[in-house]
């Protein structure tokens, strides 16, 4: 075993890692928000906006992560360059970007799975909790904001929490749309190197310790209320 | 004085239907500032579906509600019954309404003071500190000073229907409205929660009570309601319903309580 490629590498690794946790940051954060208003619009939405969301998630849940990526990146990408103005405007230096087409459509994939997890959750809220909520005179979003989805939220807490370890494991896939996320790291350095395990080790390391980080975080947040078992 | 003019609450020919069903056949109700009415009948005799139509939780299908002189404006909905034409005016009548379920339906994710503070916090838009000072007394009231940073879940059913009680309270309601508070509880924490409510009625407080602790609501009422298939099958003074009944449901109703 040899790592004193690290010596040369780590600015690599270390950037490398920015972009997974960039990666995960933006599309459970951004895909979080999508996820409540379309798990809302299943919810309590007139019968356009339910169909609507649920064929959204029906189909984001129902192709593979990398085909949407591809579809995004090679299709939608391939088309920006013919929207007038755009080259030259100040976006441009972001939309050219594999990054930015990883984050988008890992963010859309995310809010899909996470819908689903919070339409179920905020369907076994208690009613009487709610009808409280109604009784002492809260409007539809006091209620929304204070009760309905404060409870929804905690009772989804540990699924969320996996959801977001899976997340995690689904971002080498960017590597395959140019971004130099850890696992891009990891094969550039067995391009370089010819060494073919020591590099997946360190990631491997990487990639546990983040999940042992963000499952440490969903116990400490679960914690804060405390459930009678 | 004009009645019209002190009444606490007053509703009219409250109509409900459910799917078919009429469980409440057009009941009006008034009730006096500082009146304990107590809403007695058998299972399914609608008395709790007209306590949920008061504030709405329930629709109406007719009828008219009056909040301390004011009327909720209603307007036919498109799914039939009645709906509010304005949610403020609805929401702002709601907190005078103070109502206590059955099953407690405290909000789990909080703790006992943040249940209190809740709605006059963020309906009412009082200060915290303001919130806090009141919960506090009022938890001081129900005996559930200790209990103050305990979430519901680690209370007991007694201590729950307390906190709601204190709950209901921190808005200063105009009427109460419980909802059958004991029928979920252990026997021998029914005591404890009548207690609160015996105090309430001792301090004049207005009441709506839909029970079925029969000498609890003798007791306590100033004025008891049978409902009878969606009915007024009777109502007068606890001596009156409870002891000389002048309708014959009424009789065979209490007459399977009296000892």
């Amino acid at each position: 075993m040899r790592f004193d490629w690290i010596a040369k590498y780590w600015p690599l690794l270390i950037d490398g890692a920015i972009q997974t946790v960039s990666l995960l940051a933006i599309s459970v954060s951004v895909g979080f928000v999508l996820a409540i208003g379309l798990a809302f619009a299943q919810v309590s939405g007139g019968l356009i906006s339910r169909n609507l969301s649920r064929a959204y998630c029906t189909f984001l849940r129902g192709t593979p992560l990398l085909i949407q990526l591809w579809l995004l990146y090679y299709g939608v990408g391939s088309l920006l360059p013919l929207v007038p103005g755009l080259r030259q405007s100040f976006l441009w230096p972001i939309l050219r970007e594999g990054f930015f087409f990883a984050a988008v459509s890992f963010t859309l994939n995310f809010a899909a799975y996470q819908a689903v997890i919070l339409r179920g959750a905020l369907l076994s809220v208690p009613k009487g909790e709610l009808e409280a909520g109604r009784a002492v005179g809260m409007s539809p979003f006091t209620l929304v904001r204070r009760i309905w989805l404060p409870r929804a939220i905690r009772i989804a807490l540990p699924t969320i929490a996996g959801e977001v370890v899976l997340q995690l494991k689904s971002t080498p896939l960017a590597f395959t749309v140019t971004v130099m996320d850890l696992y891009a790291v990891a094969y550039k350095v067995r391009q370089d190197t010819l060494l073919v395990y020591e590099p997946l080790i360190v990631v491997t390391l990487f990639y546990v310790s983040l999940t042992a980080v963000i499952a440490r975080s969903f116990k400490f947040v679960e914690a804060q209320v405390p459930i009678r078992r | 004085m004009n009645p019209q003019q002190t009444a606490a609450l007053q509703i009219e020919n409250v109509h409900k239907t459910f799917g078919g069903l009429e469980v409440l056949r057009g009941i009006s109700l008034t009730a006096k500032k500082g009146d304990v009415i107590s809403i007695i009948g058998s299972s399914g005799s609608g008395k709790s579906t007209l306590l949920r139509c008061i504030n709405l939780l329930e629709k109406p299908d007719q009828g008219s509600i009056i909040v301390a002189g004011e009327e909720l404006k209603l307007k036919p909905a498109r799914q039939g019954g009645l709906e509010p034409v304005d949610r403020r005016q609805l929401e702002r009548l709601r907190t005078g309404l103070g109502m206590v379920f059955q099953s407690f339906n405290l909000w789990a994710h909080r703790t006992v003071l943040e249940n209190l503070i809740e709605a006059p916090i963020h309906v009412q838009g009082k200060s915290r500190r303001e919130a806090i000072e009141k919960a506090e007394a009022l938890l001081a009231k129900v005996g559930l000073s200790d209990k103050r940073d305990t979430y519901p879940a680690f209370l007991s059913g007694g201590q729950q229907q307390r906190a709601a009680i204190a709950r209901a309270l921190c808005m200063d309601p105009a009427v109460m409205l419980f909802d059958e508070p004991t029928s979920a509880l252990d026997p021998e924490l029914v005591g404890e929660v009548l207690k609160v409510i015996r105090d309430l009625a001792e301090e004049g407080r207005t009441m709506l009570l839909v029970t079925h602790e029969m000498a609890f609501a003798r007791d306590v009422s100033s004025h008891v309601v049978f409902l009878d298939k969606g009915e007024i099958a009777e109502q007068g003074p606890p001596q009156q319903v409870f002891d000389a009944p002048l309708t014959e449901r009424a009789r065979s109703f209490t007459n399977g309580f009296s000892r």
